[in-house]
């Protein structure tokens, strides 16, 4: 039968337990777990419903993180009805999370909240009428939330925003007390403190946001825009990229409107690199419809590696990107640097002023170099893990509650008064809370029932 | 001996602030209604502050007046001192506070019964609730009459079973020494009611002539008071000032030594206390880094030396609350005229009822103020009025009238008592709004009197002066909203304001919603051509600014209300719904919420809980859908 997209996430409660158990299911679960576990045999080869006993191991350096069974189970005869591969590993919150994360990068993705049950349903193993069975599933599973079959790697970011909801409470707790006990001497309120405490949930927010962001990036990979002018050596970067990383290039197909050009990976972060037409004015309608895309392409970059041909002098194409691309998020790559330098521009200083890197796709040590950049742009200084996965909509919801934050920052420095204040307190405190399941709301049911395909 | 004493269409059961707003609603919307007493020269008394109003108090009192209610004009008509609290805090939790002539309101209100027509008002002790089948059917008192009435609407304050506590001396009683009621606990029993027992306690009064006020600081009313009634016809009174002093670290210690004999610590009081108004002994033990305690000293009426001693607050024996009194800045010779006592009373367990204060068990028995476990005037005046409301509205055969979370606190008070119960004498406080920007003061009567108007309760005559007031406010909002001033015009307004001017051409609307700009300025720049009222042009003010945030509440009633028009089936078993958790399964079983909205509220039943029974709806519809 038809087997969808590998999903994975963790299948046991986060915290103190003796066991934890990852399951993945869907196309080739059998052959990515393969690809970081160390047994007596190849699960590939194994048939269903057997235990092996083995090590689970990083993809890139081959390092052990825990000793697990891994159980078996071939379509149909699973949980999902598709291939399903359960890793029991030992409990707590370091190992579990770690071969999820490994799970990942061989090549399954990060389950959404109710998949594997949907999944069930779509494999005719639950029906409409057994809907009771599905609710006992929530129930039992996640008591915490809303969401089925959420993901435990969520517990981490659950504690975060807990944490934050908590500050929120106190502070609106004080602001309630000076407006409901007006005549009595009870702490009064300053705006001082409300504001010291927004500042710190407003900080707090904006770190959380760059932790989901790098889960994101995990989970979707790195968008990494090659921009520069004819001839600069776009095709020669990415063919040198493609090379290193021949054995896990795959070609998606083009889902979106943006064609990637190469699915590679550094450190096991995956990259997706798009090449982009360039961005000048033009009068030719069919060139404009590529510099549209191109734009859009930019805009959407996580990352983008401006090329510079330092062998030849600057063109007006070169000068209008140094222009419009975002000197924050961009590389520029000083290119053929095994040239002799253009005369009549001054590279010393275009190098100085943004950060840059000179390199040649003939230098192998440049190309170390330029890979250490990019995982140092995208992770900061130091590369570390994501302590959880964010989805879109934690994303989205983080997003406004640090924006009814900053509200609460305006109003308390311009003077507006508490009552106003405290609207945009309660906000952000409701905002987090439905991150977690602690705020009801209709139509994140309906999202549920969307994904079992019983709402429509 | 029995004998049968009238029929009417609603009897009242105590003419307390409940009972007086639960008759004349009654009355007034055309039923024949009895109200009865266990003392005629006790009505609308105030056992212990002699204040109306404050936060989320307040607002309530305006509620009241909005729908047709009583308790803010008889206020306006006999306050001591007004003063609007909160005044630096915004407009959504600003309060009208009344100093109450005790005496004078409850006269006035003695009155206002006794003339009203349709409504007879009687002394008499009830003892048993008369029922047929699962309906009320009457009452009968402890002299043997036997009235008949179609509704019934209980507000028993703290009489029920009533006990008052001084240090190791206790004794039956009502409030303030009045006679308690012993019987009815039973006949409520017997019908099949739980019960609880509170407690809540009441400073003593002293003599003012032996108060020294030279040393204390002064604390007067508004220059320009403002009232709770929506009316024309109110005078502005003369007020009395109140003082302010603190307790001592004599005090203190006073307390400390005495700490054995004080009832609520030597276990003898069983009742539950309310935490937000502690007694003085519960404030030292439990904040014991204070040093010291804010102490009002307030005025009981005009023609009376008694005042009150807010913040003092005891049951600790006669002898120590009066070395306690004299150990205080102001009071060093004082004469205590009356000691503070504690009292335990029976209240309902308010879970039994339903939205309209109708109990679930005995159909046509209401019940109102203290006995559903709240406590203060103002909450038993808001309940009074709606059980009086929703009594009328039944016998008339009309639909009920229920409060909304989102319209009124009487709304939210209501919604909290029956969804969740609660485990001490429950007050209204500001905080238990969610959408407190909208429950504001102001528009009480924009929120309320269509609603008043509609059941008959507010009188033409009052509706329409609201009718004129609200076409007022919309031309002038919709004059700020039109005229357009360029940037010179307004220079003048900004000259030594270290903010932005204005740069562009701008309506006079928004100009008004920065923080610096009042309707004063407004009105210096381009007045409006009709002479407009305080009131209109503080409302257009109010809702001009406020008007973003107003809007995002807005838009969060508008969820709210998805999950409120998600009707619970009528006959629904939750006990068999799978996936429910057990303590969710008994509170829903008992509570029987009437959508998933309130469901979400009753206490114990978790956001997951919420989750599996909307997906047994959801799958419940499919299958009829699937059956059909």
């Amino acid at each position: 039968m038809a087997q969808q997209d590998p999903i994975a996430a963790i299948a046991t409660a986060l915290g103190e337990a003796s066991i934890a158990v990852v399951r993945v299911s869907g196309e080739h679960s059998f052959s990515i777990v393969d690809r970081i576990f160390e047994g007596s045999s190849r699960l590939s080869e194994t048939p269903s419903h057997r235990i092996l006993y083995g090590h689970l191991v990083t993809l890139e350096q081959r390092k052990r993180i825990d000793e697990v069974i891994v159980l078996t189970f071939r379509s149909p005869k699973s949980y999902t009805t598709e291939d399903v591969v359960e890793i029991h590993c030992h409990g707590g919150v370091q190992a579990v999370q770690s071969i999820l994360l490994e799970v990942l990068r061989a090549g399954a993705r990060l389950a959404e909240p109710g998949e594997f049950t949907k999944r069930a349903f779509l494999g005719g193993r639950i029906d409409l009428s057994q809907a009771e069975g599905v609710m006992e599933a929530i129930g039992a599973k996640t008591p915490l939330a809303l969401q089925a079959a959420l993901s435990q790697v969520e517990g981490a970011l659950h504690q975060h925003v807990e944490t934050l909801r908590h500050t929120l409470i106190q502070t609106m707790a004080h602001l309630e007390v000076t407006i409901d006990y007006p005549e009595h001497d009870e702490e009064e309120m300053t705006v001082q403190r409300v504001r010291n405490d927004a500042q710190f949930v407003l900080e707090q927010i904006r770190s959380l946001r760059f932790e989901a962001e790098r889960g994101r990036i995990l989970r979707e990979g790195v968008k990494i825009a090659i921009v520069g002018k004819p001839n600069v050596g776009k095709s020669s970067l990415l063919n040198r990229f493609a090379r290193t990383n021949r054995a896990i290039v795959t070609e998606i197909p083009g889902t979106t409107r943006d064609v990637i050009e190469e699915r590679i990976q550094i450190d096991g972060i995956p990259l997706l690199l798009f090449d982009t037409a360039g961005v000048r004015e033009t009068e030719d309608v069919v060139e404009q419809i590529g510099v549209q895309k191109s734009r859009e392409t930019l805009e959407k970059a996580d990352l983008i590696l401006l090329l510079l041909d330092t062998s030849r002098p600057l063109d007006e194409n070169d000068e209008s990107l140094l222009e419009s691309v975002d000197g924050d998020r961009s590389l520029l790559i000083m290119n053929k640097r095994d040239l002799p330098f253009a005369n009549g521009v001054d590279w010393q200083e275009l190098a100085m002023n943004r950060r840059s890197l000179a390199y040649s796709t003939r230098v192998e040590a440049d190309h170390d170099r330029l890979e250490q950049e990019i995982k140092r742009m995208v992770f900061g200084s130091e590369r570390a893990d994501p302590t959880f996965l964010a989805n879109a909509r934690h994303l989205s919801l983080l997003e406004r509650a640090e924006a009814a934050i900053k509200r609460v920052l305006d109003d308390a420095n311009s003077g507006v008064t508490l009552d106003l204040v405290a609207v945009d307190l309660h906000e952000a405190w409701m905002l987090l809370g439905e991150m977690i399941g602690e705020t009801p709301r209709e139509d994140l049911l309906d999202q549920i029932f969307s994904q079992f395909c019983l709402g429509k | 001996m029995r004998y049968r004493a009238g029929i009417y269409d609603v009897i009242v059961i105590g003419a307390g602030h409940a009972g007086s707003e639960a008759a004349l609603a009654s009355a007034r919307m055309g039923c024949k209604t009895l109200l009865l007493t266990i003392n005629l020269d006790t009505i609308a008394f105030m056992p212990c502050n002699p204040s109306i109003g404050g936060p989320a108090k307040g607002i309530v009192v305006r509620e009241i007046d909005a729908l047709g209610g009583q308790m803010g004009y008889n206020t306006d008509l006999t306050y001591l001192q007004m003063r609007l609290l909160n005044t630096g805090k915004g407009p959504a939790v600003q309060a009208l506070r009344a100093q109450s002539d005790k005496a004078s309101y409850g006269r006035l209100m003695k009155q206002t019964l006794e003339n009203e027509p349709n409504l007879t008002l009687k002394q008499g002790m009830v003892e048993e609730i008369l029922t047929a089948g699962d309906r009320a059917s009457g009452v009968r008192t402890n002299t043997g009459a036997e009235y008949e009435g179609r509704a019934i609407v209980l507000t028993t304050g703290t009489y029920l079973r009533g006990r008052i506590i001084i240090g190791d001396v206790s004794y039956q009683s009502g409030p303030n020494g009045q006679l308690p009621a012993l019987k009815l606990t039973d006949s409520l029993i017997d019908l099949g009611f739980s019960l609880v027992r509170f407690k809540t306690g009441t400073p003593p009064r002293v003599n003012r002539n032996t108060i020294r006020f030279e040393h204390l600081s002064v604390q007067p009313g508004d220059e320009e008071p403002l009232q709770f009634s929506f009316r024309d016809d109110i005078e502005k009174r003369e007020q009395l000032n109140c003082y302010l002093t603190y307790t001592s670290a004599a005090t203190h210690e006073i307390i400390g030594e005495n700490l054995h004999r004080a009832p609520m610590f030597s276990g003898d009081i069983e009742g539950r206390g309310p935490r937000y108004c502690p007694s003085i002994e519960d404030k030292v033990v439990r904040f014991k880094e204070r040093p010291s305690h804010q102490v009002f000293l307030e005025p009981e009426g005009r023609d009376t030396a008694e005042w009150y001693v807010q913040g003092m607050s005891t049951s600790l024996p006669e002898d120590v609350q009066v070395r306690m009194l004299r150990s205080i800045k102001g009071l060093e010779e004082v004469e205590m005229l009356r000691p503070g006592y504690a009292i335990e009373y029976d209240a309902m367990v308010p879970t039994q009822l339903d939205l309209t204060l109708e109990t679930k068990v005995i159909k046509g028995l209401y019940t109102a103020g203290q006995i559903n476990g709240t406590s203060g005037y103002e909450e038993a005046a808001g309940q009074g009025l709606m059980a009086g409301i929703n009594a009328a509205l039944s016998v008339l055969g009309r639909e009920p009238l229920i409060l909304d979370r989102s319209e009124a606190y009487i709304g939210v008070m209501i919604d909290d008592l029956v969804t969740k119960g609660t485990t001490e004498p429950y007050r209204l406080l500001t905080s238990r709004a969610e959408y407190r920007l909208l429950l504001r003061h102001d528009n009480a009567d924009a929120r309320l009197m269509e609603k008043g108007y509609r059941i008959g309760l507010l009188p033409l005559q009052r509706y329409e002066r609201f009718l004129r007031k609200q076409a007022l406010i919309h031309q002038e909002k919709d004059r700020l909203n039109k005229t357009k001033v360029q940037p010179d015009d307004v220079h003048a307004l900004f000259t030594g304001l270290s903010v932005d001017q204005p740069k562009v051409t701008q309506s006079l609307a928004q100009l008004l919603r920065r923080p610096e700009v009042n309707y004063g300025k407004i009105h210096d720049l381009r007045p409006s051509e009709v002479e407009l009222s305080d009131e209109v042009t503080s409302q257009v003010e109010i809702d001009l600014k406020y008007e973003g945030y107003v809007k995002r509440q807005e838009a969060e009633i508008e969820r709210q209300k998805k999950l409120e028009k998600k009707e619970l089936p009528v006959g629904i078993s939750f006990a068999s719904i799978r996936g429910l958790s057990n303590e969710a399964k008994e509170r829903l079983s008992a509570i029987r919420p009437r959508n998933i909205g309130q469901a979400s509220r009753v206490e114990g039943v978790t956001p997951a809980d919420i989750s599996v029974l909307l997906i047994y709806m959801e799958s419940s519809n499919k299958q009829e859908v699937a059956n059909g």
